[in-house]
């Protein structure tokens, strides 16, 4: 162990954070608006659009997020009509494929949350607004839909957590982020332990910081759940 | 008088100790009759195995050139790369030529003779591309020779790619070179040469830059790309490649190092390499 390499590591690889943060953070904000999108749509009694979305979510759940950004990444670019459409200012760039393939890939799964999450609002309570006059969509804004975010915040704070990570995967694609710079220190330096254990640590310390962050929102929104004081 | 005695003493003992060096020399070349050189046989063209399980190459058919060269007869035997340097070391055979590259950390260990050879690195572009249309007075730039015309072709270089992306493979000497010689280029680094040369067709890269051989395997894959520019080599390109020797054996050494230059000279190094490599990765 080179503890003298790892310490004077931890600045370089701190100067990935922030690709790392924007990655994550746009790609859950694109992600929970196509999300909501999928969900309505399979929710929405149209069978055409249920079948259309539900493929979307199979196979965006069912194939590993590396392939998606080979895909998206490499595979789009091999095309001539993709390289002259109005989309490959940002196709061209690294960043945006992996904000896209990340974006498609939360997407699909925070729909399923969504969606369970929706599901599971008692009957009872919708009828209880039905019957106090609320027109459906008032009642989709004011009841369902706060009530499936409370039920859903568990498991949307895996799925941030679990983003985190896969953000790492951005780095097989020229991008450096944490990862990606954690690689190029190595092949300097060829120290694969010292600097992954830097950088496995500045993971963590993120996914600290977003579970304690979820925590605090949970707690927020169950003030019913909490002795009155 | 006793001044003069002394001279004369020292003299004498310094005749004698070249009379001693000198026979002592001969003795030890005599000793190098047969010289067993390892090669790795996976690497063509430097060294390759052919379908009956014999070792060719350009390093094989250029150890016999040397072998002749010093008056010994070669032995070439096949050796897997992990246990290179080792079982020189344990005396299995005396020599390496197997594209081994002359670095500090091998010189730590183990000495050599030569370089005979160094791969040029190479950039590659699309046909379409306006680097592909400028024009290079030199065909080879040495690096270690420091010429004006290293000079000219690099900020020839650096003027031809002044705004645009060049695609490199992670911490390589090509990766390097951008750093020391090019530093105002934007450089993307890949995991592999490949990808990037899948970024240049799709035109997210201008050009990139690696070994000659490697640089060229993509342009080949893909009738639009192109070669451009001089091959560049040695300097922070590394040392090139040499002999693998064992330290103790600097006589040897001499000897290889004074085949090397011999075969250089004649043109023989040239000959082999075009016929093996396409081109001259001689070091003149």
């Amino acid at each position: 162990m080179n503890w003298e390499l790892m310490w004077d590591s931890v600045p370089t690889l701190l100067g990935g954070v922030p690709v790392t943060l924007e990655l994550v953070g746009l790609a859950l904000l694109f992600g929970a608006v196509v999300a909501f999108a999928v969900a309505m749509l399979r929710l929405s009694g149209n069978r055409i659009a249920e079948r259309a979305m539900a493929a979307y979510v199979f196979v965006f759940r069912g194939t590993p997020l590396l392939v998606q950004i080979f895909l998206i990444y490499y595979g789009l670019g091999q095309f001539a009509f993709v390289r002259d459409s109005f989309l490959w200012p940002f196709l061209r760039e690294p960043f945006w494929c992996a904000i896209l393939a990340l974006t498609l890939n939360t997407g699909a799964y925070t729909s399923e949350i969504l969606r369970g999450a929706i599901l599971s609002v008692p009957l009872g309570q919708v009828e209880a607004a039905r019957a106090c006059g609320m027109s459906r969509t008032l009642v989709f804004r004011r009841i369902v839909l706060p009530v499936a975010i409370r039920q859903m915040l568990p498991a949307y704070g895996n799925e941030i957590i679990l983003m985190v990570k896969a953000s790492s995967l951005a780095s097989t694609i020229t991008l450096l982020e944490i990862t990606g710079i954690a690689r190029k220190v190595i092949a300097q330096s060829f120290a694969v332990f010292e600097i992954f254990i830097v950088a496995g640590t500045i993971y963590l310390l993120l996914n600290f910081l977003a579970s304690r962050a979820i925590r605090y929102a949970e707690w927020r929104m169950t003030p019913y759940l909490r002795a009155r004081g | 008088m006793k001044k003069i005695v002394a001279a004369k003493k020292i003299i004498g003992a310094l005749a004698l100790g070249a009379i001693v060096a000198a026979a002592g020399g001969a003795a030890e070349a005599k000793e190098w009759k047969k010289v067993r050189v390892a090669t790795e046989g996976a690497y063509a063209p430097w060294n390759a195995t052919d379908p009956s399980g014999k070792l060719i190459g350009f390093e094989v058919d250029l150890a016999k050139e040397l072998c002749k060269k010093m008056n010994a007869e070669c032995e070439i035997v096949a050796q897997d790369w992990d246990g290179m340097i080792p079982a020189l070391q344990q005396g299995k055979y005396d020599a390496i030529m197997a594209a081994m590259s002359i670095t500090d950390e091998r010189e730590k260990v183990i000495t050599f003779a030569g370089p005979y050879g160094t791969e040029p690195s190479m950039f590659g572009t699309m046909k379409n591309s306006p680097l592909a249309q400028v024009k290079f007075d030199a065909e080879r730039i040495d690096l270690a020779a420091d010429a004006p015309a290293n000079k000219a072709a690099i900020d020839k270089m650096a003027e031809a790619l002044k705004g645009k992306t060049v695609g490199v493979q992670t911490s390589t000497i090509q990766a390097n070179f951008m750093e020391k010689h090019l530093p105002k280029v934007s450089v993307r680094t890949y995991d592999k040469l490949d990808n990037a040369g899948i970024d240049l067709a799709a035109g997210r890269v201008d050009a990139i830059f690696g070994d000659r051989s490697a640089t060229e395997a993509i342009v080949k894959t893909n009738k639009d790309m192109t070669l451009f520019g001089p091959g560049f080599a040695r300097g922070v390109l590394g040392k090139g490649v040499g002999v693998g020797l064992r330290k103790a054996d600097g006589d040897l050494k001499e000897l290889f190092n004074k085949a090397i230059a011999e075969a250089n000279k004649d043109g023989t190094i040239t000959k082999l390499s075009t016929q093996h490599f396409g081109y001259d990765i001689s070091i003149k």
